[in-house]
């Protein structure tokens, strides 16, 4: 939140940079002097978390890419190269290849942390929206990043996913040619998706720095919803209490991290990304990574016309949709009530919308075809369903439990109790 | 806001003359930028030198097909039996889901059997099926071609991705995909040897 400014430089040197570039200032008061609301739980440990993802993506991969070759006739064996020959390269690869799936693992538990918690409600539009920026341009570079090492999920897996763009009516196919610079996935397509995958990260750099200016205009959501009333009472400086939870979170986070490098490298990747790309011949299953499968399922949900739009067109609109109406949740929730703690009714369309949300991954890596197929319709009805009509209605007829005065309200005994008897709060769902 | 209805009001100056003479020289300068930043990443020389490819089929048996490259992508060329022929001759258009010939040679016919094997002289050889190997749904490659392969319901391709069925003369017949696999531009140079592209 936006406060006075505490920093008092001490050395003749902090005073003399202090007037001309407030830099350490900036820094004092954003990461150590900031208050934060006192009752933040682990949920509130990903940002941390993602911060240091990011920053390992992108150390692994700026080493990579000095191995690497991004050609279609060397682009496989490069990597290789990396796996056998680099010295560590195996353990950079690994870490960068699996450092992908654990961002998204923390971001999405990031996400659904702000969706139960209402973290994207007034005044924190702009934060929810730069973060669903930052989702948008992390499927970019994960999605271009896993086309490098040209195999043949990496080949068909683009091919299948520019092929998206042909739906578009009239212009599709020239957007679609655009993309290749050819007549389909070659070269000049691996060319320009390396260069594109080594700029996005600084870019989500970029927006993350505005991520966090947004929250520390109006500060932290906090498990309760309810603002803070008293900087004194209700929030305690970032430093030292939640550097440390932080800190200690990044490194229980860093233990699962570890098991996946060291223990199931490969585990979360397509064993077919080991036989180098065929433009002749297509796996008999093509899967995205496994943070694309819901989003992929509610593509080939869509089988059928709807109205004067052909099902191909329709599948690829749901399936941006799907991440679009992210952009205007904020004004799609009617509920003045923050957290769903104090929201009954909405917890249970909550958990319902986790399970949907699972379920559509797991259909996602399943072949299109039979009950899968009515399963991911059902899911998808039930995925739009939540933002569009469950979300409105339910801020309008459902009556919240009473909130707590304030933040610290709901986390000490009350005075005349002092024998404990904190609120026992309900917990997130998982 | 009586400040600004009075300044609507005045006359023009010179001032906003070469505001407004500025403003659209930079953005038609900025027009022009954009195309070679964008235009850069359509297909290159080198790519479309190899637009065209020379194909002889005196080893096609009868009931055989064969794989070849043509811009990056598979064609099929199936050498059909007469069996094979006289079913897709014999599908009346009104029952496929696209109706449209999707032959690059001649796009304003409908999707019989003739117009999906014209070639760009306008003459059919109902014998030899040339197609664009390419799913019409998202790019899978179908099986079919190779002996041995799946060819789906309809004794045509099946493509593995999202199952789609075509028939004998490459048309959509079940599935996903929205259109017949495309014939490309092709011509017999002599009775032996096609020119793709």
């Amino acid at each position: 939140m936006s406060h006075e400014s505490t920093y008092d430089p001490q050395s003749g040197v902090e005073k003399w940079l202090d007037k001309r570039l407030p830099l350490v200032r900036l820094m004092y008061d954003s990461f150590v002097d900031f208050p934060s609301p006192k009752n933040l739980n682990y949920w509130w440990t990903f940002g941390g978390i993602l911060a240091i993802c990011l920053v390992v993506q992108i150390l692994t991969g700026i080493i990579l890419a000095m191995h690497y070759t991004p050609h279609v006739d060397y682009a496989f064996d490069s990597v290789e190269h990396i796996m056998r020959d680099v010295n560590y390269g195996w353990l950079l690869r690994y870490v960068h290849a699996n450092g992908a799936s654990m961002f998204f693992l923390a971001v999405y538990i990031h996400m659904f942390r702000g969706l139960y918690y209402g973290s994207y409600k007034e005044p924190r539009e702009m934060l929810w929206i730069l973060g669903v920026v930052i989702f948008l341009l992390m499927m970019a570079t994960a999605f271009m990043g896993y086309v490098l090492p040209w195999g043949q999920m990496s080949y068909w897996g683009a091919t299948v996913i520019t092929n998206l763009f042909s739906a578009i009516p009239v212009v599709g196919e020239s957007i679609r040619t655009l993309l290749w610079g050819g007549f389909s996935v070659d070269n000049a397509t691996l060319n320009r998706f390396f260069s594109l995958h080594y700029l996005l990260p600084f870019a989500i750099a970029g927006v993350v720095v505005l991520h966090i200016w947004a929250l520390h205009i109006p500060g932290n959501n906090n498990p309760t919803g309810v603002e803070v009333k008293n900087v004194k009472k209700d929030t305690v400086p970032f430093h030292p209490y939640y550097t440390v939870k932080d800190g200690f979170a990044i490194a229980v986070f860093l233990v699962l991290f570890s098991i996946f490098v060291f223990f199931a490298p490969n585990s979360l990747g397509h064993p077919d990304n080991y036989i180098e790309a065929n433009p002749l011949a297509t796996p008999a299953h093509i899967v995205p990574e496994w943070y694309f499968l819901p989003f992929y399922a509610i593509l080939r949900a869509i089988t059928f016309d709807i109205g004067p739009i052909p099902a191909k067109l329709g599948g690829v609109i749901a399936m941006f949709s799907s991440i679009l109406v992210l952009f205007v949740l904020p004004w799609l929730d009617t509920s003045k009530v923050r957290s769903m703690r104090y929201r009954p009714i909405a917890k249970l369309w909550f958990a319902i919308f986790a399970v949907v949300a699972c379920a559509l991954g797991y259909l996602g890596g399943q072949p299109a075809e039979g009950v899968y197929v009515t399963l991911a319709q059902i899911c998808t009805a039930y995925y739009f369903g939540y933002f569009l009509i469950i979300l409105p209605l339910l801020g309008i007829m459902e009556t919240p439990k009473p909130l707590p005065a304030s933040i610290a309200d709901a986390v000490l005994p009350p005075k005349s109790d002092a024998s404990g008897g904190a609120i026992p709060a309900a917990q997130p769902a998982e | 806001m009586s400040a600004i209805s009075d300044h609507d009001l005045e006359e023009p100056t010179r001032r906003d003359f070469i505001h407004l003479v500025a403003g659209s020289a930079a953005a038609v300068g900025a027009a022009g930028v954009v195309v070679p930043l964008v235009h850069q990443m359509n297909p290159d020389a080198s790519v479309l030198a190899l637009a065209t490819k020379e194909v002889d089929l005196s080893s096609i048996e009868v009931g055989q097909a064969i794989k070849v490259m043509w811009q990056g992508k598979p064609v099929f060329i199936r050498r059909r039996t007469a069996e094979e022929i006289a079913v897709a001759e014999e599908t009346p258009v009104s029952d496929l889901p696209d109706d449209r010939s999707r032959n690059l040679n001649d796009e304003a016919l409908d999707a019989s059997d003739t117009a999906r094997t014209t070639a760009s002289d306008g003459v059919a050889r109902p014998e030899w099926l040339v197609l664009v190997g390419v799913c019409t749904h998202l790019g899978c490659i179908p099986l079919g071609t190779s002996q041995g392969e799946i060819k789906g319901d309809y004794n045509g391709w099946f493509c593995p991705c999202h199952g789609s069925h075509y028939d004998t003369a490459g048309r959509i017949r079940k599935g996903p995909a929205p259109e017949n696999l495309p014939v490309p531009p092709y011509e017999f140079i002599s009775d032996s040897v096609v020119k793709i592209g």
